[in-house]
């Protein structure tokens, strides 16, 4: 598949008092028109690299890679002003907990509204019109309702749901999604996953989507990517996760409760010095 | 202790804060040292050498009735620090005590001490000690007394304030479910959390009890002549300003150069304690 | 005669006017040396239930039976002892300002228990730990170390009944699992009844006997985890959680959106 976003030797250094952390090392993946996952605990780098594509890293970091590149264009050359551009245009992010995302003293719609206004040029009736629309297509069932709620009206999914209106408005071809569930309930949780499904399936979008959840990743994924302490361990056809290679992914699987295999104690990972050459 | 460790180093990397520190230092080791580094008896009067500009043998000039100025102001330092070292001694716990119980207690209890908290800071604190002065009588220490009553309420509010956030987590909440008193949680699990805003308060406040003490002294409510204190000297300088501008300056200066330096203090003390600047 | 027994337990939130039942009539009872589950969303007031059964939220109304003996809004200092809890977020469970053995020590010293330095070794024992943790602060240890300390604080008093509000949910799998095995461990060594708080169906199948879902106040189902387990209920909200639980999967999102359609047409 020919890849809309690629990452190549990605490397994530910060300084701390104690010394230089090497939070990404030499990362490299692909995301076409599908649903990529990174998964991996707290701490493997994650987050650092999904942020590093967008270099939206916290201040003193040091971001350094072979190639990061959308389409044709080499992200690693482009200006401040230009990734500007790309980070609201070509490549959306959501995160964890919409209700941060969102201006706590704006109506929800006119904040998608006011979103769409940046990207376009249209009057404000378009660009309600536009708000309302991009509102049903994430299946929100009152899209007239919710317009006019403020963030802390509305609950997790909802908001959720509000958080990806807004990022599709300018049409991505990537959204990278930074545990976009995990503050949600399951049932919740399916819901809003079925959006993001949709939207890769009808609209050719590459989802990049960061996760803690072993389970949840390999059920809604394709392809998985497995991060331990900065590095890729493992990658593979998320069906084929269950028969992982690696030590670690494997000690992963199997320290998980199952509701298929109960046992009256869990297996306990053990981390391998060698993992980390 | 690795905490405090940090902390002070960060303080130390603070240019400004350790500016605060030395001056703050220095005026502690001066007020200790005051008989050995006065050159004269800071009361001692030679109407011939009255008037004297600062010259090798008055670094700081003479007043009306030839005392040596600089004696003087190294001597004010002890009043200076006897005054700031009282008032935090008084207000700090008194504060501490009244904010945590009623940040901690709640209801009835919360009200009444806020409510007492608010009719003291619905009054400038300089007009509020002038009538305590006033009613005390002139003198310096009911000049401490009738400061440390105006400066209380500030360290009620903080430490409520910082107490009703302790008090909702869950450290707190598994500590009663031991059984653990409402004193014993209030002094071993609260009040130790109160402590770093307490410091940076106190330092901070430091600065603005200088003033006050500095404006009785000069309102000739404070200590009373002939004592060395900086107000009351600035007070009876201020007449010559014009032709013997070394008499009220260099008291002025001792004034602005500590309050200044307890307010940079503070600062840097505020952000050396900051748990989030780990 | 149950070990634990909760009757008809109403936990209300807000004033008057807007009147919010927390917790709407649940009751249920624990045998002795029994672990319970509840599971449900954020919201369906399983938090809110430890809260009362521990003595921390003193305004509820039903009855809350203890081995027999009815339990007030106040407690005495023996009852604090039977029931122990641990939290959530190990990161704000611990007093960032004492040691692990200031921590340790201080409900030994409310309950004026002798032979603290023992104790403290033993508990420190019991949760894997080794001495060397003693005088350590909990800035300087990892969450499955700081959780470890907030059981062995929890275990100190050597409870009857433990109640587990979440006690992994904020830490990662590899260390959810030392922490699962821990407790499975002290429960077993002790002959503890456990009373677990969970929105993870398969941390409660997997630590528990009996199991109650809750929904918005109310207890919908009590089943065994063995019927859970084999996916053998019938009540639709349970089951939807279930599969919810299992993963993502496309045509169950399909048909819950088709349902959700029919529910609103």
């Amino acid at each position: 598949m020919e890849p809309i976003l690629e990452v190549r030797d990605l490397h994530v250094r910060f300084a701390t008092p104690r010394g230089e952390v090497h939070a990404v090392r030499g990362v490299g993946f692909g995301v076409g028109r599908e649903k990529v996952g990174i998964v991996g605990e707290s701490g493997s780098g994650k987050s650092m690299t999904g942020r590093a594509i967008l270099r939206i890293t916290p201040r003193g970091c040091r971001t350094s890679a072979a190639r990061i590149a959308l389409g044709a264009e080499n992200l690693l050359a482009a200006s401040e002003r230009r990734m500007r551009e790309i980070r609201g245009r070509r490549v959306s992010m959501i995160l964890q907990d919409p209700r941060f995302s969102l201006n706590p003293v704006m109506r929800v719609g006119d904040q998608v509204a006011e979103s769409y206004l940046v990207h376009h040029r249209a009057s404000k009736r378009e660009a309600r019109e536009r708000a309302l629309d991009m509102f049903s297509q994430v299946r929100i069932r009152e899209p007239r309702r919710v317009y006019d709620l403020y963030p802390h009206e509305v609950s997790g999914g909802m908001g959720q749901r509000i958080m990806i209106a807004m990022m599709l408005i300018p049409e991505p071809a990537i959204l990278i999604a930074d545990e976009p569930t995990s503050a949600l309930d399951v049932t919740v949780r399916t819901q809003v996953l079925a959006i993001l499904d949709d939207l890769v399936t009808r609209r050719g979008l590459g989802l990049l989507f960061i996760s803690h959840d072993l389970n949840l990743v390999s059920t809604f994924c394709d392809r998985v990517l497995v991060m331990y302490a900065g590095r890729i361990v493992e990658e593979c056809l998320a069906a084929d996760l269950e028969n992982a290679r690696h030590p670690y992914t494997r000690g992963l699987l199997e320290s998980m409760p199952r509701l298929d295999a109960p046992r009256e104690r869990l297996p306990v990972l053990k981390r391998d010095p060698a993992w980390l050459e | 202790m690795q905490r405090a460790w940090f902390a002070w180093l960060r303080l130390l990397r603070n240019p400004l804060a350790a500016t605060g520190l030395a001056i703050v230092v220095a005026l502690v080791a001066v007020a200790i040292f005051a008989p050995w580094i006065a050159p004269q008896d800071p009361f001692a009067q030679d109407l011939a050498q009255r008037l004297r500009p600062p010259s090798t043998a008055h670094w700081f000039g003479t007043d009306q009735v030839g005392r040596d100025l600089f004696s003087r102001v190294v001597h004010g330092s002890r009043i200076t620090l006897f005054i700031v070292a009282l008032v935090a001694v008084i207000v700090a716990p008194l504060g501490l005590a009244i904010g945590t119980i009623a940040g901690y207690a709640g209801g009835m209890v919360d009200t009444a001490l806020m409510r007492l908290t608010d009719i003291f800071l619905a009054f400038p604190g300089l007009i509020l000690a002038l009538a305590f002065v006033a009613a005390l009588g002139p003198g310096l220490v009911n000049a401490v007394i009738a400061i440390a009553l105006t400066q209380w309420p500030g360290f009620a509010r903080l430490a409520r304030a910082e107490t009703l956030v302790i008090r909702s987590s869950d450290y707190i909440a598994a500590s009663r479910i031991q059984g653990a008193s409402a004193a014993r949680i209030v002094l071993r699990h609260v009040v130790p959390m109160c402590m770093p805003s307490v410091i940076v308060r106190t330092s901070l406040s430091m600065a603005g009890v200088i003033l006050t003490a500095a404006g009785l002294g000069f309102l000739g409510l404070g200590a009373q002549p002939p004592s060395p204190e900086w107000g009351a000297m600035l007070s009876s300088g201020r007449r010559f300003l014009i032709d013997y501008w070394w008499m009220p300056t260099f008291p002025g200066l001792a004034i602005m150069s500590v309050s200044l330096a307890f307010n940079l203090l503070g600062d840097g003390l505020r952000d050396a304690l900051d748990p989030r600047s780990e | 005669m149950s070990f634990l027994a909760v009757r008809d337990l109403r936990v209300a939130f807000g004033g008057p006017d807007d009147r919010n039942m927390a917790v709407d009539g649940v009751s249920f009872s624990i045998a002795e040396g029994e672990a319970y589950g509840l599971v449900g969303e954020s919201g369906c007031g399983k938090s809110t239930i430890l809260r009362a059964i521990s003595g921390l939220n003193a305004a509820w109304h039903g009855d809350i039976v203890l081995e027999g003996t009815a339990l007030d809004a106040r407690r005495t200092l023996a009852q604090y002892r039977r029931t122990q809890m641990v939290f959530q977020d190990p990161y704000a469970s611990l007093h960032p300002r004492h040691t692990v053995d200031a921590i340790l020590s201080e409900p030994l010293a409310i309950h004026g228990l002798d032979d603290a330095h023992g104790r403290v070794d033993r508990a420190l024992d019991q949760v894997g730990l080794g001495r060397e943790f003693r005088f350590r602060y909990p800035h300087q240890l990892s969450g499955g170390q700081r959780q470890r300390i907030a059981i062995a604080r929890a275990m100190i008093l050597e409870p009857r009944l433990v109640l587990l509000d979440e006690p992994t949910s904020a830490l990662g799998v590899s260390i959810q699992s030392e922490v699962l095995n821990v407790l499975t461990d002290l429960r077993r060594a002790n002959g503890l009844t456990y009373l677990l708080v969970s929105h993870d169906l398969g941390v409660v199948a997997h630590m528990c006997e009996r199991v109650g879902v809750m929904r918005q106040g109310r207890l919908v189902l009590e089943t065994d985890a063995a019927a859970i387990r084999a996916g053998a209920v019938t009540d639709p909200y349970t089951r939807r959680f279930i599969d919810a639980s299992a993963g993502y999967d496309r045509a169950m999102a399909l048909r819950w959106d088709a349902l959700e359609e029919e529910g609103a047409g």
